[in-house]
């Protein structure tokens, strides 16, 4: 058992890195991300970390000094929302391929523009095809747990990939709730030290990081930029049972909610996914069998067990709470990709909720639920939650 | 804001008409008022720089007009505060050299001026 | 009590509310209760209008949806009422506790409440005892009065862990007996 604290997500997030204890963090503050980094530098200033903070001019330039920290040895970390992962865009898409298993907190917000400081997920839908591995949370307490794992898995000598644990800007970042903080000394031990084959300061093995490559080589190395992805299955696995024994909760690859004997499913992540299971519980009552696919891992994304999860599911309805212009919705298009290899594939809908902090309600979760019962469906074409016109 | 509009009819990328805080009244803001007393003023223009709101209007006077010990103050001086623009920050009444100005409650303003 | 008890605080950006807000949220959480506890953000200028929400339960919170459907609202400032329905989903049985010296007919107009409305001089209550606006302890002082959805000692307990290295004993001193005058001053 641990202490239970009512604190917010963003909070939790800090409470996270309290007990990793980084050796070196580098962030700059953007809304709503800034009381992660706000509490992380008491934590400095008191003492009560060993942390080297350093405060930087921008986001680009936070991301570059964790990518130096990192190769050098350290557990390193930042910390970001929204258009301060834009303006770092350039090193985070540099940190797969140097395989610096950094964890960072990612508080979800839209891109501009329009300015907006509220959350939706284009921030993070435009980095997942850069080689991070992402964590999403509905929650505090998720939010806390899953950024342990997330070092864990990320350090692994299989793995040594950098991660992002999503939470949703304000919605998750700037409530407080109960959230229960396990042991320090369990957790410091869960979370060790992290395992170095190398490092630029090693003197006795002198190496090159980040040397150029040509077209004789770029591609074996991304390919075994895939492998160390697909080994992230096993560890996550691996991880989550060992955190299991602290925590008492599980780590599955997504949760399932009242899915069995579903007539329709909708999946949606991160905090609409809470909201999402009161809708499920209010159309249970009515005695409609529906239910909940929270996908937790993004990135790699578990295809195979999502579609044993889905494969007797008449009807999937997917929320995006992003959108991908000319193209089908990110979450979707997965959902999509997922269902492809089954004979009799469920039918589909796709729909656009909660950009830019819109509110999703849980009576217009089981409007959507009505629709998919319905069958009055179009699968090629995504429908808009609360849209005007 | 009046009645939101559709995706249909917004302006491309939502550009907006200029000036728009001229439209914008954040009178309403106010918890605490400021009153002046225009027979202590000296018109130092102190309060009228330091508003952050510019809500203290000047004019030109030619003729003059009375302040503090019945002078005649020519040339630049301040008038009422604009209500509608007044965010009751008391910072005019914090800076005023002869203390003219002093912040009062909103609530009891609007019931001196019966309009509660 | 119904499964989860709700309140929604009206204010401005700078008078309290989503500090209020989460007061009332840790108090409850001290005495075993499930919260949630948020702020509504808009564009965070001092001054601005905020509505933040509390909601107690005593089983575990799922939803992240904005309170609609309240059973308490608080409005820190009157005149924020001349823009904003803050009885908006408050049922009639509900419980309206207004920031303001009088309980006049012509701030009942201004409310839009047909049920019973309360009303606390917490501005006044705040300016006497601090020197300064924030009528937010006050306001919690008159809604433990009237609900008694949590213990007077469990909100004098949490303000203090809050604001004691904030600002010092003898401030944290004045803010319980704000609360305590929000409590005892509470008027129809």
């Amino acid at each position: 058992m641990g202490v239970r604290k009512a604190i917010t997500g963003a909070e939790a997030a800090a409470e996270a890195m309290r007990q990793i204890n980084p050796d070196v963090v580098v962030a700059y503050p953007i809304t709503p991300q800034t009381p992660i980094v706000e509490q992380f530098a008491k934590y400095v200033a008191d003492g009560i970390v060993d942390t080297e903070m350093v405060p930087v001019e921008s986001e680009h330039s936070a991301m570059s000094a964790t990518v130096g920290a990192e190769a050098a040895g350290a557990r390193a970390m930042s910390a970001t929302s929204s258009q301060g992962l834009a303006l770092m865009w350039e090193i985070v898409a540099a940190t797969p391929g140097l395989r610096l298993p950094i964890v960072m907190p990612l508080v979800n917000r839209t891109i501009s523009a329009p300015l907006n400081i509220h959350c939706d997920h284009s921030d993070v839908m435009g980095v997942t095809t850069v080689g991070w591995i992402q964590i999403f949370s509905e929650n505090a307490q998720e939010v806390y747990e899953n950024l342990l794992l997330a070092i864990r898995v990320a350090e692994d000598t299989r793995v040594q990939l950098p991660a992002m644990v999503n939470q949703d800007g304000f919605i998750t970042s700037h409530a407080v709730e109960p959230v229960e903080i396990f042991d320090d000394a369990a957790v410091r031990t869960f979370v060790g030290v992290r395992p170095l084959d190398r490092g630029l300061l090693d003197l006795q093995h002198v190496r090159t990081i980040g040397a150029m490559v040509l077209p004789d080589y770029l591609l074996e190395v991304k390919r075994a930029q895939e492998e160390a992805m697909m080994h992230v299955f096993e560890v996550y696995a691996e991880a989550g049972k060992e955190l299991s024994a602290i925590t008492g909760h599980q780590y599955p690859f997504f949760e399932t909610y009242r899915t069995e004997d579903a007539d329709a499913v909708i999946v949606v992540l991160n905090s609409a996914a809470g909201t999402a299971k009161v809708a499920v519980d209010a159309m249970r009552a009515l005695g409609k069998k529906v239910g909940l696919l929270k996908p937790i891992l993004f990135r790699p994304f578990p295809y195979a067990e999502v579609r044993d999860a889905l494969k007797d599911v008449p009807v999937v309805g997917v929320l995006d709470r992003s959108m991908d212009f000319g193209a089908y919705a990110p979450v979707y298009t997965e959902i999509r990709n997922v269902l492809f290899e089954l004979d009799r594939r469920p039918t589909t809908q796709s729909y656009i909720y909660g950009l830019g902090g819109r509110d999703i309600m849980a009576t217009e979760i089981e409007s959507v639920f009505e629709e998919l019962l319905s069958g009055k469906l179009d699968p090629e074409h995504q429908r808009y939650i609360g849209l005007r016109g | 804001m009046s009645e939101r509009k559709t995706w249909q009819e917004l302006e491309l990328g939502v550009e907006l008409p200029a000036a728009t805080s001229l439209g914008y009244k954040t009178g309403g803001w106010r918890v605490l008022r400021p009153v002046w007393n225009a027979s202590e003023c000296i018109h130092c223009m102190i309060c009228v720089n330091y508003c952050p709101d510019m809500a203290i209007p000047v004019t030109k006077s030619e003729e003059g007009v009375a302040g503090k010990g019945g002078r005649l103050f020519k040339g630049v001086v301040r008038l009422e505060t604009n209500l509608d623009y007044c965010k009751g920050c008391g910072i005019c009444a914090h800076e005023c050299p002869t203390k003219c100005l002093s912040m009062i409650r909103e609530e009891e303003a609007e019931q001196a001026s019966c309009k509660l | 009590m119904k499964e989860v008890y709700e309140v929604r605080m009206h204010g401005r950006a700078g008078q309290g509310a989503k500090s209020g807000s989460q007061l009332l949220a840790e108090a409850a959480f001290r005495e075993g209760k499930y919260i949630q506890s948020f702020p509504e953000y808009g564009s965070e200028r001092r001054g601005a209008p905020t509505v933040s929400y509390t909601k107690i339960a005593e089983k575990v919170l799922r939803s992240h949806e904005p309170i609609v459907n309240p059973d308490v609202v608080l409005v820190l400032d009157f005149g924020i009422m001349r823009s904003i329905a803050v009885a908006a989903g408050l049922p009639d049985t509900g419980i309206l506790i207004v920031n303001t010296k009088v309980c006049s007919a012509e701030i009942k107009k201004l409310a839009q409440f047909n049920g019973t409305l309360y009303g606390v001089d917490a501005t006044g209550i705040s300016l006497e005892l601090l020197g300064m606006d924030t009528p937010n302890v006050p306001m919690l002082g008159a809604l433990v009065k009237l609900t008694g959805v949590v213990k007077m000692e469990s909100l004098e307990i949490v303000l203090r862990e809050h604001f004691l290295p904030k600002i010092g004993e003898e401030k944290v001193q004045k803010n319980i007996s704000m609360l305590r005058k929000g409590y005892e001053e509470v008027f129809k």
